[in-house]
């Protein structure tokens, strides 16, 4: 079986196992690994990544959907987020996520076609101070209002 | 007197993010007292003695905490350091690991030296992409310079921090849910007892300590608890960041004492209500797990008894200000959707209840209700409170409750519409 990762990859991935007390404690950063080279967490790469530190696939499978932060597709080149919880709606979320689906042409939660863009509202990102918040890969922008957005957005490509 | 922040003294500082700034602001002088003139057991007493409470939302006695541990050492001790900050309306934490991380490190490595641990975990949330890199690079500067390692600053102590980042759940800041996640499992919180301080991480004696708390104890390193104890209120000493997020003018975060009146940082920290012509309407004084207080209860003081007093908690301090333009049924369902959606699926009552309260709140909002939607919302809060493994039950009970014993007119009036609701929580 090939690698789904680059050689440097699993050396590092190999190095994190002797970084823990118990090597199970390996797999988010090994996740973050991969996602980082790949930009999402394949099955293949579950199931190698099981294979590295002694877990079964349908465990490491388990983890990966618990958390909001592992990508299970792969999402745009821009993953945009916008946080809809309550300190961020008080000041125009709802606005924000409006303008920026019209803007961009994808749905919450959708990818769009030539894989420029994905949207999605989550929740709070602790940074109410500067609501409407938003994050773009892992980049952070607030307030934001539509005006804002626009001249973020042309900033992109 | 003017109050001189202690906290947040660097952050405007140039360069307060690296060692070289803190070194010159007189950083890492706490620890090099800690371990001239302390024994592990005497900085305990010390820290019991200030007074100090955590500052992640619960308020437990940081000393006590730290004395539950065993008093056999044949297993390794871990300390954790919760920067798992997921509350909403809270930011406080962010603040102090991206500007001021070495007061952070410095108060981790006072807190290891005293519980006799010698590895800790810098548990961060996945979110925090800035906080990640720059506390990596912090730890990085320290152990350069001998305050990380072997032998720090020839004490003969050890230690090493390892930074764990977080994925993206919310439940991985109730304490257990971390260790679990730590362990590269699902944050599903444990039950209690054992309690961490017996059986933790990998089976081991384990601390968790929230990040303010931790440069909190910086200060009491530097000053002694004597110090410390005359800060804030009695019980209630030291002092705090306090957030404030929603319809306030300058949002932001606001050092003080504990104990500051509440309508003093709304009005005079941030700067009063952002629209002139909209008042209070309400306030979560502790993030939005805690209870919510109507403008007619908003006279308070902000610390962990006097806000018990008053029906509510100061949980992490995370307050959040609505003023009259906001539906009180839409905020609430907002904060619903949040505990629906970050609710771990390990308990019934939790899981499946927080799935109900949406949908009846999302009714109520569309015009959709019926007449026993208002008692069946208290009716399902009351059902799950105290019947989890863990505080999340609280967390989404809580608001539920105080919601609707606060404003029931609100919510019986939409119980008996026919029309969407056109009020926002928005602005």
């Amino acid at each position: 079986m090939s690698l789904p990762v680059r050689p440097e990859t699993d050396r590092r991935i190999d190095d994190l196992l002797a970084r823990f007390p118990q090597k199970g404690s390996a797999l988010l950063p090994a996740l973050y690994m991969i996602q980082e080279e790949t930009g999402w967490v394949s099955e293949a790469s579950m199931e190698y990544v099981a294979g590295k530190i002694g877990l079964s696939p349908a465990f490491v499978s388990g983890v990966v959907s618990f958390y909001t932060m592992f990508h299970r597709r792969p999402p745009g080149r821009h993953h945009v987020q916008i946080c809809r919880t309550l300190p961020c709606a008080l000041r125009g979320a709802d606005a924000l996520m409006a303008h920026a689906a019209k803007r961009l042409g994808v749905k919450d939660g959708q990818t769009r076609p030539d894989g420029a863009y994905s949207l999605a509202s989550v929740e709070c990102l602790g940074a109410c101070d500067r609501a409407p918040f938003m994050q773009i890969n892992d980049r952070e922008f607030g307030p934001v209002d539509p005006a804002a957005f626009d001249d973020i957005l042309k900033r992109q490509e | 007197m003017a109050y001189e922040p202690l906290l947040t003294r660097n952050i405007h500082k140039p360069g307060s993010e690296t060692l070289e700034g803190y070194l010159a602001s007189g950083g890492y002088q706490g620890l090099r007292r800690v371990l001239k003139e302390f024994t592990p057991e005497k900085f305990v007493e010390e820290v019991k003695a200030a007074g100090l409470r955590g500052r992640g939302g619960a308020g437990f006695p940081t000393g006590m905490k730290w004395g539950f541990l065993p008093k056999g050492k044949e297993k390794p001790r871990y300390l954790c350091i919760n920067a798992d900050e997921s509350e909403p309306g809270t930011f406080k934490d962010r603040l102090l690991i991206e500007k001021d991380p070495h007061l952070v490190l410095e108060g981790i490595i006072a807190a290891a030296y005293a519980i006799e641990c010698h590895q800790a975990f810098f548990y961060i949330r996945g979110e925090f992409h800035q906080g990640y890199r720059t506390f990596e690079k912090a730890i990085a500067e320290a152990r350069a310079r001998g305050f990380l390692g072997k032998n720090i600053l020839g004490s003969g102590f050890d230690l090493e921090v390892l930074v764990y980042r977080g994925a993206g759940a919310y439940i991985c800041g109730e304490e257990t849910a971390l260790l679990e996640s730590l362990e590269g499992k699902r944050g599903y919180p444990r039950i209690k007892p054992p309690f961490p301080a017996i059986v933790g991480l990998y089976g081991c004696p384990t601390i968790i300590n929230n990040v303010e708390t931790l440069a909190n104890v910086t200060l009491i390193a530097e000053r002694g608890a004597a110090w410390y104890a005359g800060i804030g209120r009695p019980k209630n000493t030291g002092p705090k960041l306090f957030c404030l997020s929603g319809h306030v003018k300058r949002p932001g975060i606001f050092e003080a004492p504990l104990g500051i009146p509440f309508l003093e940082l709304l009005n005079e920290h941030a700067g009063g209500m952002a629209h002139p012509s909209r008042p209070l309407k309400a306030a979560v004084p502790g993030g939005s797990s805690m209870k919510i207080l109507p403008a007619s209860k908003c006279d308070v003081l902000m610390d962990f008894d006097s806000l018990a007093a008053a029906g509510t908690s100061l949980g992490s301090a995370g307050g959040i200000v609505m003023d009259t333009s906001v539906c009180i049924v839409g905020a609430l369902l907002n904060v619903a959707r949040f505990y629906a959606h970050e609710s771990c699926g390990q308990c019934t009552p939790c899981r499946e209840g927080t799935g109900w309260l949406v949908k009846i709140l999302a009714r109520l909002e569309r015009g959709d209700g019926r007449p026993e939607d208002v008692d069946r919302l208290a009716d399902i809060a009351f059902r799950i409170e105290g019947n989890t493994v863990c505080p999340f039950g609280e967390a989404i009970a809580w608001p539920v409750d105080s919601y609707v014993k606060a404003f029931r007119a609100e919510f019986e009036d939409h119980a008996g519409r026919r029309q969407a609701c056109t009020m926002r929580a928005g602005a």
